[in-house]
């Protein structure tokens, strides 16, 4: 087991680090740089003072040696200035990775907490009215545009309604802690809507497939009441393949949020991802991408353990 | 034909055949209409339904309904196109990896679990924000109009084949090893002829499911990027890039806003249908 976390996190470093490198090219593939914005801005700029500025910050260099300087500093922990908000990188960073938590923390127990129960109810008897209509649900939310969602959305509870802000994360000035809450009813029915779905499917097939085994027939012939079966025969089987499906959509939640977070002008890490990348910010679009893809690449891990924990016929070795 | 029997696969295809033939003809309808596509009216903006324009106009006082019918041509073309190059690319991976195993397998596997495991939205943000000038792509087809066409059927490509690279993976493997296939390697037939001629046909009802599922999720992907911006980009009509302008003008014409986003929900659904009623006809082993 330990040897299998270990050779897991050598693994992580390693892809982490060959990410850096591919996110770092395709970053150098954006239009402009950074220095021709400033010369824009400034028409006090001679050609040698651009010249000068280049060299500052080793963009007249080779690729590979800049990435080399950049990882060199990452390494030990800096990794530069924000060049839209003019302070470290790290400092823009952590508060935002807050806000994208809360986002998406609450939107995600508020799915499964939805879906689940339905998925397991849906799963008892396929066919009926309520399969039909879960089935319909999923396929629907699907189905759905989520930034048009997030429009509709804005559309009735903000514009025409008044009930909710139609973005940001809180009242400047006001603050508290319901001023947060009411900012984040409309981003989170979004997200709730949109990931519910998929879920709901998931549970129900797994529950469909595990209602069907021996055991489940062996707990009704012993006279088990029907709650029982579904939730201490049943439901602890079919959790098995849920988790890696968490995990797994625990990705697609972030590129959720980022269309969320842009839509509702919710200040988390997808809209500064999104806002770094148009705004030729190369330092924070890098740390944020690697930050992205260091909390998926860990949630996969996790999953990892937590099914060897569930399932105590699987060993790593 | 059996397929045809399933009542998901008549509903999704007949809506999708619907959709088609409706975009085809636009050409006729702004002829009926005696107006085009990109006829600018600035005295008529956001005009409400009338009989020279059915749907009202835009925010530049084009004719709203050719507007939709042009985004549902670039949607469907989007697409198609590019679940179709993913599904080769996805089964060009998949077969080699399932047919050869070993390390080439587990190399390209892992390749595949990247790619899944990749933040994929903020990453496509960034790729279609590259400049193509740096990438030393010709002026010629860097400015001509379709660009922006090409550049996200691409795109989508690019991170659309592992569905289906997995799937036939998957099936390539127990197919290797049934007998057929070991006939043919006794007659002497080559990897080639085995995996195109003997493994192939049997991959067929796996890479139709995926493919018929992925054009719904592509059609989703593009207008997502051209909403932001970073898709298709105007004036060529999208969907995405429809909303991108009538968020602006939402408390005044809100029906600009609805139109686009519905009929991409529509879309999708009828692809999501399609794809879930052709699983259950062609594989009664995954009924459930």
């Amino acid at each position: 087991m330990s040897r299998f976390v270990i050779r897991r996190l050598f693994e992580i470093v390693l892809v982490l680090a060959a990410m850096s490198l591919v996110i770092y090219a395709l970053i150098g593939l954006m239009p402009g740089d950074p220095v021709n914005v400033m010369i824009a801005s400034n028409p006090h700029l001679t050609p040698a003072d651009a010249a000068r500025l280049k060299a500052l910050y080793g963009l007249d260099k080779p690729l590979l040696e800049r990435y080399a300087a950049w990882a060199n500093a990452a390494l030990h922990g800096n990794f530069g200035y924000s060049r839209l908000y003019a302070r470290p990188t790290l400092a823009v960073l952590l508060p935002r990775l807050g806000n994208t938590a809360i986002l998406m923390g609450t939107s995600f127990a508020l799915t499964l907490a939805l879906a689940w129960p339905l998925g397991v109810l849906a799963a008892r008897r396929p066919g009926s009215w309520l399969d039909d209509a879960a089935n319909l649900e999923s396929f629907a939310t699907i189905s759905m545009p989520s930034f048009w969602l997030a429009l509709m959305l804005i559309l009735v509870f903000a514009v025409r309604l008044g009930w909710f802000p139609p973005g940001g994360a809180a009242t400047i000035g006001a603050g508290g802690i319901a001023d947060r809450a009411d900012h984040l009813v409309l981003p989170v029915i979004t997200l709730v809507l949109v990931n519910f779905g998929p879920q709901l499917r998931y549970m129900r097939a797994a529950m469909v497939e595990t209602l069907n085994h021996d055991y489940i027939r062996t707990a009704r012939a012993k006279g088990a009441g029907e709650a029982r079966i579904l939730t201490f025969h049943a439901l602890r089987n079919a959790l098995i393949p849920l988790i890696t499906v968490v995990a797994l959509s625990f990705g697609s939640l972030f590129s959720g949020a980022l269309v969320t977070e842009t839509m509702f002008a919710y200040p988390g890490m997808g809209k500064l991802i999104y806002d770094a990348v148009l705004g030729n910010d190369y330092n924070l679009a890098l740390a944020g991408l690697l930050f992205a893809t260091l909390m998926t690449l860990l949630a996969n891990f996790a999953a990892d353990l937590a099914y060897a924990a569930a399932d105590p016929r699987i060993v790593y070795r | 034909m059996s397929a045809l029997l399933q009542p998901r696969v008549r509903f999704g295809g007949g809506m999708l055949l619907a959709l088609a033939i409706a975009v085809l003809l636009m050409p006729f309808v702004a002829q009926l209409l005696g107006t085009h596509v990109d006829t600018v009216d600035l005295y008529h903006r956001l005009a409400g339904p009338s009989l020279r324009h059915p749907l009202g106009t835009d925010e530049l006082g084009r004719d709203l309904l050719l507007r939709l019918l042009e985004g549902g041509q670039v949607s469907l073309l989007v697409g198609i196109t590019a679940a179709l190059a993913a599904a080769v690319l996805g089964t060009a991976i998949g077969l080699v990896a399932g047919y050869f195993g070993g390390r080439l397998d587990v190399a390209l596997m892992r390749i595949t679990d990247g790619v899944i495991a990749l933040p994929l939205l903020p990453l496509l943000v960034v790729l279609a924000a590259a400049d193509l000038h740096k990438l030393g792509v010709p002026a010629t087809l860097r400015e001509s109009a379709a660009m922006s066409l090409y550049r996200i059927i691409a795109l989508v490509t690019l991170v659309g084949w592992t569905t289906v690279a997995r799937l036939v993976r998957g099936t390539t493997l127990s197919l290797r090893r049934q007998d057929f296939v070991r006939a043919a390697e006794a007659l002497g037939a080559s990897h080639r002829r085995i995996m195109l001629v003997h493994i192939l046909p049997n991959l067929t009802t796996p890479i139709i499911v995926a493919t018929s599922l992925a054009v719904g999720e592509i059609i989703l992907l593009e207008s997502v990027l051209s909403f932001l911006g970073l898709g298709i980009t105007p004036p060529l009509a999208s969907w995405g890039n429809m909303l991108t302008g009538a968020e602006e003008t939402i408390a005044l014409a809100p029906m600009l806003a609805v139109y686009p986003g519905l009929l991409i929900f529509l879309t999708v659904m009828a692809c999501n249908l399609l794809g879930d009623g052709l699983q259950q006809a062609l594989d009664p082993r995954q009924r459930r």
